[in-house]
């Protein structure tokens, strides 16, 4: 017995030499000794004390890209690492609020004539809006989840809509080429539509509220080949970006001041906003691009709002928030962009830095139809038509996990704010949710009777919206 | 130096004739009524050749007049809305035929269980026995006449193995075999090449169900998974009913319907 205790008293006294380091790779402290029966808990409460936080914040650990959810000691036993060497662990900083996971259809909402094309929630999630086949833009009322306000005005489908991210405005983008812009309050069009593009709009992005408010200027991105720039206020295009010699597939206002676009003769392109002059064209793709991402994009999209749910009296006030906010989430990186293309691959640039991509993402069987940051820059997921979700880091770019379930083709995908969880929309009519710290399926959310085209998760986390080809509107609650 | 073209020589060395113009404008002129003189004459077989002819000449006169006129007016063509809305990101792409998920799957099960559908063909001709088989004499003497011989198209199964030939009291022919049939998606309007999984119903009676016999109006499964049709909750259709709506006896094929 006693030879037993003394045994175990010796293998609590083990070290092991630890150096703990941010997701960039900088270094908190120097190495240090830490006992083999330290856990994720007490690593946390160094890591609290070592940055000085007032406020207790929740980490994540990870050894060599896996997830330490152990003790030191087992997880050394387990994978057989010597302990002469110098273990790096990262720490990752997690949400401090949680998002519960959906897993009801909490309304069904009839109303569009025609298959539902896109769905957004407004910045701070308590509106919602959806744009349809039927050329009708509708506003929905969330608290009674029925119709609010049918804006009628498009000459034909609604392809894409965005709300500014201090949620004053609405613009939606149709087939025909012209651009709404809506009164949320009322649901009545603010002016006549914006005319310029001369085929149907692909993407639409809005100034970021930190670097104006309020929100007047967007850009937005066509078949044609152009992406313009438009003023509510004085209600014309100010500037119009021609260089790509075939169709603007998406386009980004990041979070710097300056537009990308990817467009189908395989470049990106970054330009400057004030007088629309090009500055880095980015080539690598062997084909279409089709989706880009900001590693800062849903801090952009939410602007001031949080999960707190606080709303704001000035514009200025807001400003200052979202700046805030903006600089917290980008730390002292430059901005990353994921481009995901029909070539099956996927590149990670850092177009401040270099005009040559930092990371290939290969790995899908088919091409890549949408590409989203998770709200904390952590990792990227990408929605594929090989009928996975794959997850990959959002700073090296290594490939972490792929989400294999769904049957048809993946069309878009959401994040819930809190980064830890992942919803995929197929053509297969189901939602799937998919966990990322266990890297599996969370929930399956069959109730769609035909393929679902857009799916968005409110930023306050507490709904999801999606719309399809059955021409519904369907609300899911946790 | 040849000798025919002689009129092309004199024509080179002096030009045309003084009225050679006149006289080929009066020709041309003439040439309507001379037509419609002998296409008022001719009759029999010439008659017939003639307004053949005739008729494929107008016809493709009438197509170059509508394809001048086409390109001489511009037509709009995104103007208008059209049906089928699709999002941005696959406007650009092809567009594949796609089959229709599957409404309703408590119904579909509710009427498999019954074994009732209501399928594009309700009646169907009734086959007596002398039709369906047909008696093969057995026995030294072949006085015996227990043997008969399936005279439709069947379906044996992957796994099937003869009874030796003592027991063997229905012959199901090699040649009158089938493993394919032609189906027929009635919303997508396109016909794919299935397999058949298995004979679910044949309307004249259990016997046949049970031997495979495939008649006009017979339910088949057959196997959809490369059509890419999914169920409610997200799982992907392999087995589906279709309906026999030719004679494959006759055709030497199986053409059937999917049940919807």
């Amino acid at each position: 017995m006693e030879v037993e205790e003394e045994q175990r008293e010796m293998s609590t006294n083990n070290n092991v030499m630890c150096l703990l380091t941010d997701p960039e790779g900088t270094p908190l402290g120097a190495p240090m000794y830490l006992p083999q029966n330290a856990g994720p808990q007490q690593l946390q409460q160094m890591v609290n004390k070592l940055l000085n936080n007032e406020e207790k914040l929740p980490y994540a650990f990870y050894i060599s890209d896996q997830e330490l959810v152990v003790q030191l000691g087992t997880y050394l036993q387990k994978k057989n690492v010597s302990v002469e060497k110098v273990l790096s662990i990262v720490y990752q900083p997690q949400a401090i609020f949680r998002i519960r996971p959906v897993n009801r259809c909490s309304s069904t909402i009839a109303g569009h004539t025609e298959a539902v094309l896109s769905v957004a929630f407004s910045p701070d999630g308590q509106r919602l809006a959806s744009g349809s086949g039927d050329t009708t833009v509708r506003l929905w009322d969330l608290t009674t989840q029925t119709p609010l306000y049918t804006c009628t005005g498009h000459k034909n489908w609604v392809l894409c809509i965005a709300w500014s991210p201090d949620g004053k405005h609405l613009v939606s983008g149709s087939k025909a080429g012209e651009l709404q812009c809506w009164d949320p309050q009322t649901g009545k069009p603010s002016g006549n539509p914006l005319i310029g593009h001369k085929k149907w709009i692909t993407g639409i992005s809005w100034e970021p509220v930190h670097l104006k408010a309020p929100c007047r200027r967007f850009v937005s991105s066509s078949k044609d080949g152009d992406a313009r720039i438009w003023d509510i206020t004085l209600r014309k295009c100010v500037i119009c970006l021609t260089g790509h010699t075939l169709a603007v597939t998406c386009v980004k206002w990041g979070g710097d001041g300056v537009i990308y676009t990817g467009s189908q003769d395989c470049t990106i392109k970054v330009w400057e906003t004030s007088q629309g002059k090009l500055i880095r064209e980015l080539k690598g793709h062997g084909h279409w691009v089709n989706s880009l991402a900001l590693s800062t994009e849903y801090i952009l999209r939410t602007g001031a709002f949080d999960h707190t749910g606080k709303q704001y009296s000035s514009p200025e006030e807001m400003k200052e928030v979202a700046l805030e906010r903006y600089n917290k989430m980008k730390g002292n990186a430059p901005e990353r962009l994921v481009s995901g293309s029909d070539d099956f691959t996927m590149f990670l640039w850092e177009p401040a830095v270099s005009k040559h991509p930092k990371t290939r993402m290969t790995g899908h069987q088919q091409l890549v139809n949408h590409v989203y940051f998770s709200p904390d820059g952590q990792w990227v997921a990408s929605a594929s038509f090989d009928k996975s979700v794959k997850l990959w880091n959002g700073i090296t770019g290594k490939f972490v996990a792929a989400f294999r379930g769904h049957v048809g083709p993946v069309y878009q995908i959401s994040w819930s704010a809190d980064s830890r969880l992942l919803l995929s929309g197929s053509k297969d009519s189901t939602l799937k949710v998919w966990d990322i710290r266990t890297q599996k399926l969370k929930q399956d959310l069959p109730g769609h009777a035909d393929e679902v085209f857009a799916v968005d998760w409110s930023p306050d986390g507490e709904k999801v919206a999606s719309g399809g080809k059955d021409r519904v509107l369907k609300l899911w609650m946790g | 130096m040849p000798q025919g073209d002689y009129i092309e020589l004199h024509r080179k060395r002096h030009g045309y004739r003084h009225d050679h113009f006149e006289r080929k404008r009066k020709k041309e002129a003439r040439e309507v009524h001379k037509r419609s003189a002998i296409a008022q004459k001719a009759l029999g077989l010439k008659g017939k050749m003639f307004a053949k002819k005739r008729y494929a000449e107008k016809a493709q006169m009438k197509k170059t007049l509508a394809m001048h006129e086409e390109s001489s007016s511009r037509r709009k063509v995104d103007d208008d809305v059209h049906e089928g809305a699709v999002p941005a990101y696959l406007l650009d792409r092809e567009t594949t035929t796609r089959a229709k998920v599957l409404s309703n799957t408590i119904k579909q099960k509710r009427k498999e269980k019954a074994g009732k559908w209501e399928v594009p063909l309700p009646k169907v001709r009734p086959v007596a026995e002398d039709e369906m088989f047909r008696v093969l004499r057995s026995g030294k003497r072949k006085t015996k006449q227990w043997k008969r011989m399936i005279t439709k198209a069947t379906f044996v199964g992957p796994s099937f193995t003869r009874k030796p030939p003592k027991y063997e009291r229905f012959i199901r022919p090699t040649g009158l075999r089938f493993t394919k049939a032609h189906v027929t998606h009635p919303e997508l309007k396109c016909t794919f090449n299935l397999e058949i999984i298995g004979v679910k119903k044949n309307p004249n009676g259990q016997m046949y169900t049970s031997l495979g016999v495939m008649t006009r109006g017979t339910i088949i499964e057959v196997n959809v998974s490369e059509l890419g049709l999914v169920t409610p909750a997200g799982k992907v259709v392999w087995g589906k009913y279709a309906q026999v709506t030719n004679n494959p006896e006759n055709d030497g094929c199986i053409n059937a319907v999917l049940l919807v």
